[in-house]
């Protein structure tokens, strides 16, 4: 598990070792069993990533494997984070030390709730991420760095010349990208700056003015 | 439209969107006005500690509504709660609630019970609102034509503080279902055979428009069934457009408006509609003459086949679909070409915000009635509310169940996701009416779900294993005490579908 700090402010640029847990369809449940949700706060919650995924694989899973602790970009495949909408599921993996998803597609809500934690997901097509999981099971101990303004991620193992770097490009919508460069992907300070205009929208919308909750 | 004045062309999603925008916000995201916040006690304690740390309140506790459903007992719900970890969830949720002056419909209010139960049935969801729940089923209310959708806490956050938040707009594709559901196929068929079809990641990006004369036809009930399941199609929200089945259902209820109220709120409700100028980004269609009672066998809930098909061989699949399939035969234990007829179950689970209404209850009933919950099963029903329940109750819909040998339990989420005693164990396989057939969803990692409607699942209880449930209604138990048509005992009409 990574000691870093969680992310704050501008995030430019990510710099760190890849995990790969690889799959399409994987759902929030298995990313945080639900047991793992009975709390009142989100500290603790890295030991449940993957929880029950890791029970039954007995220590080969990802999140287990010596080689891979401390890594922080996690590389997935389609439609992960599908099913239920509990922020815990990116609240574990970035406890355990995820600062960046990149994978084939992403579910919205998912997507959403890491946005708001600052983690990006970056996502590339299907021959993109099976090169880049392939290279990075090839070469665990490898460096890699998202860079956020041309949403590429490349890699160069230790020791090795530059020419040997190799580089993916990956896709992240514009506005969620500016959010995140700008260091704006916390919502709630732009959210209540508009004051006037949240009571002027209050103020048109029928069943607040007509026939509002007693 | 612009931001001021009348209703605008264009589909429902677009004008309800419209009405609520806000604001532009920096990197082309729009600001968008929470009409009904509906909270509860599994996603909402981190945000109001965010909330306490930015030395925030809430801005709209009138419109702000809490209920508590994930993780309450459905046996003795006496407090405090023998799980500490739950009493100390609730107890969070009802001291935070006291200190916003937020409502609470608690334990025994009489209006306690899943909040996509108790929205609807309170008259709180209606037509034309944005609603927002720290939960991804909040699409249940895009039954009423509302524009309804789950979120995570650290936007939870964000609406107690500000009663909006920052949204893309979504795609709209229009889901034409013409014809008529046979009888033993309900909305859970429907939705089941929608998301086989158009895939679990197919409506990411899209919020699902459902028409068509077989929409037109459902109850306000099914209706809910059917919107609650989108967000398993990926679509992050689904609805229907707002009729006189609509305006019908929410009349009379507490939340409802009244008098001249009344009647301007269905003019304006109806207005809402997506209209004949309207331009969908995408449109499919079905027959609902064709939807067979479904089933689902394998891990995801688009891995569903008739209950008179086999399970899917890899050859017929795209190539895309079979890792996730080869996924599914080994965790559930199924070869391809099995019959889903006539597996054996072991637990059977009548309940949830997807099928734990009053009208689920009494379909389930109807298998039940008369016949006995075979050797070796267990089989309960858990209603979706307080209000389900005392309905229920009063039409006698408690004592056939357990006459039957099922178990009659309290209002909750309950085995769907498991975050209370109720749980599979071991590799069990349950018939559940709930949403999510995910690995180890229903509290066991290593125990199977087969997702179905609830008269499949009381078909599935009182043979021991997946039955064709048309076959148990055509030929009725005859010796069954209760008449065959239990009408409601009308206690509270005003409160009935």
């Amino acid at each position: 598990m990574s000691d870093s700090p969680f992310p704050f402010g501008p995030i430019p640029v990510l710099q760190g070792r890849v995990v790969v847990v690889s799959g399409d369809d994987i759902d929030t449940d298995r990313i945080i069993p639900a047991r793992y949700l009975k709390c009142v706060t989100f500290e603790g919650l890295a030991h449940g990533a993957f929880a029950d995924d890791r029970l039954e694989l007995e220590g080969s899973h990802p999140f287990d494997r010596p080689e891979h602790q401390g890594a922080s970009i996690l590389v997935v495949n389609r439609n992960f984070g599908c099913g239920s909408s509990r922020e815990h599921a990116p609240q574990a993996l970035m406890r355990w030390g995820i600062r960046a998803v990149v994978g084939e597609s992403f579910a919205e809500i998912f997507f959403g709730n890491c946005l708001a934690l600052g983690i990006p997901c970056l996502s590339g097509d299907h021959a993109t991420i099976l090169a880049l999981q392939q290279a990075a099971l090839r070469q665990p101990d490898a460096s890699f760095r998202l860079d956020l303004a041309t949403a590429e991620i490349h890699s160069h193992s230790p020791g090795a010349a530059a020419e040997s770097t190799q580089r993916w490009s990956l896709e992240l919508a514009a506005g969620p990208r500016q959010m995140l460069l700008s260091g704006q992907w916390n919502a709630t300070g732009q959210l209540l700056s508009h004051d006037e205009e949240l009571v002027r929208t209050a103020a048109r919308l029928p069943y607040l003015a007509g026939f509002a909750l007693v | 439209m612009g931001l001021e004045g009348t209703v605008s062309a264009g589909t429902l999603y677009d004008k309800v969107w419209d009405m609520h925008r806000v604001a532009e916000l920096p990197g082309g995201s729009t600001q968008l006005f929470i009409g009904l916040h509906l909270i509860h006690e599994v996603t909402s304690p981190q945000a109001f500690a965010a909330l306490k740390e930015l030395g925030l309140g809430v801005r709209h506790p009138e419109r702000t509504v809490a209920t508590v459903d994930h993780i309450v007992p459905t046996t003795s719900q006496v407090r405090p709660f023998a799980d500490s970890l739950a009493e100390e969830m609730l107890s969070t949720l009802e001291g935070n609630c006291a200190e916003h002056g937020i409502t609470l419909h608690g334990l025994g209010s009489g209006r306690q019970g899943i909040v996509h139960v108790i929205a609807p049935e309170l008259g709180l969801s209606q037509p034309g609102m944005t609603v927002a729940c720290g939960d991804s089923h909040t699409s249940t209310h895009g039954a009423f034509g509302a524009i309804a959708f789950g979120i995570g806490t650290s936007q939870v956050r964000d609406v107690l503080a500000s009663q909006s938040l920052a949204m893309n707009k979504l795609k709209v594709r229009r889901i034409l279902v013409e014809g008529h559901l046979q009888p033993g196929v309900f909305a859970k068929d429907l939705i089941l055979h929608v998301i086989r079809h158009l895939g679990v990641k197919g409506g990411v990006g899209y919020a699902y428009e459902f028409a068509g004369s077989c929409i037109d036809a459902l109850s306000m009930e099914e209706r809910m069934t059917l919107c609650n399941m989108a967000i398993e199609g990926g679509a992050r929200c689904g609805y229907v457009n707002p009729d006189a089945t609509t305006f019908a259902y929410i009349k009379g209820r507490p939340f409802a408006p009244e008098g001249m109220a009344w009647d301007q709120a269905v003019a304006w409700w109806s207005s809402l509609a997506s209209g004949p100028d309207a331009v969908f980004d995408d449109e499919v269609r079905f027959d609902a003459g064709t939807i067979a009672p479904t089933v689902t066998w394998g891990i995801t809930p688009g891995q569903g086949i008739g209950v008179d098909e086999t399970v899917p061989i890899p050859e017929q699949m795209a190539a895309e679909e079979r890792p996730i399939a080869e996924e599914a035969y080994r965790y559930m234990d199924l070869a391809p070409g099995t019959p889903i007829l006539g597996l054996p179950v072991d637990v059977c689970f009548i309940g949830s915000c997807t099928n734990g209404r009053l009208s689920d209850l009494r379909a389930a009933a109807a298998v039940a009635r008369g016949r006995q919950v075979a050797a070796g099963i267990k089989a309960f029903v858990v209603p979706g509310s307080e209000q389900v329940a005392a309905l229920a109750r009063a039409e006698g819909l408690d004592r056939l169940f357990q006459d039957a040998g099922f178990e009659w339990r309290e209002p909750g989420c309950s085995m769907c996701l498991a975050m209370n005693p109720d749980r599979l164990e071991g590799r069990q396989i349950s018939a559940s009416s709930s949403n999510r057939n995910f690995k180890g969803r229903q509290g066991s990692a290593s125990g199977r779900t087969l997702l179905m409607s609830p008269a499949m699942v009381a078909a599935a209880a009182v043979t021991g294993h997946v039955s064709d449930v048309r076959e148990l209604l055509e030929n009725p138990c005859t010796f069954a005490s209760a008449p065959a048509e239990t009408r409601p005992v009308a206690t509270s009409p005003s409160l009935l579908p």
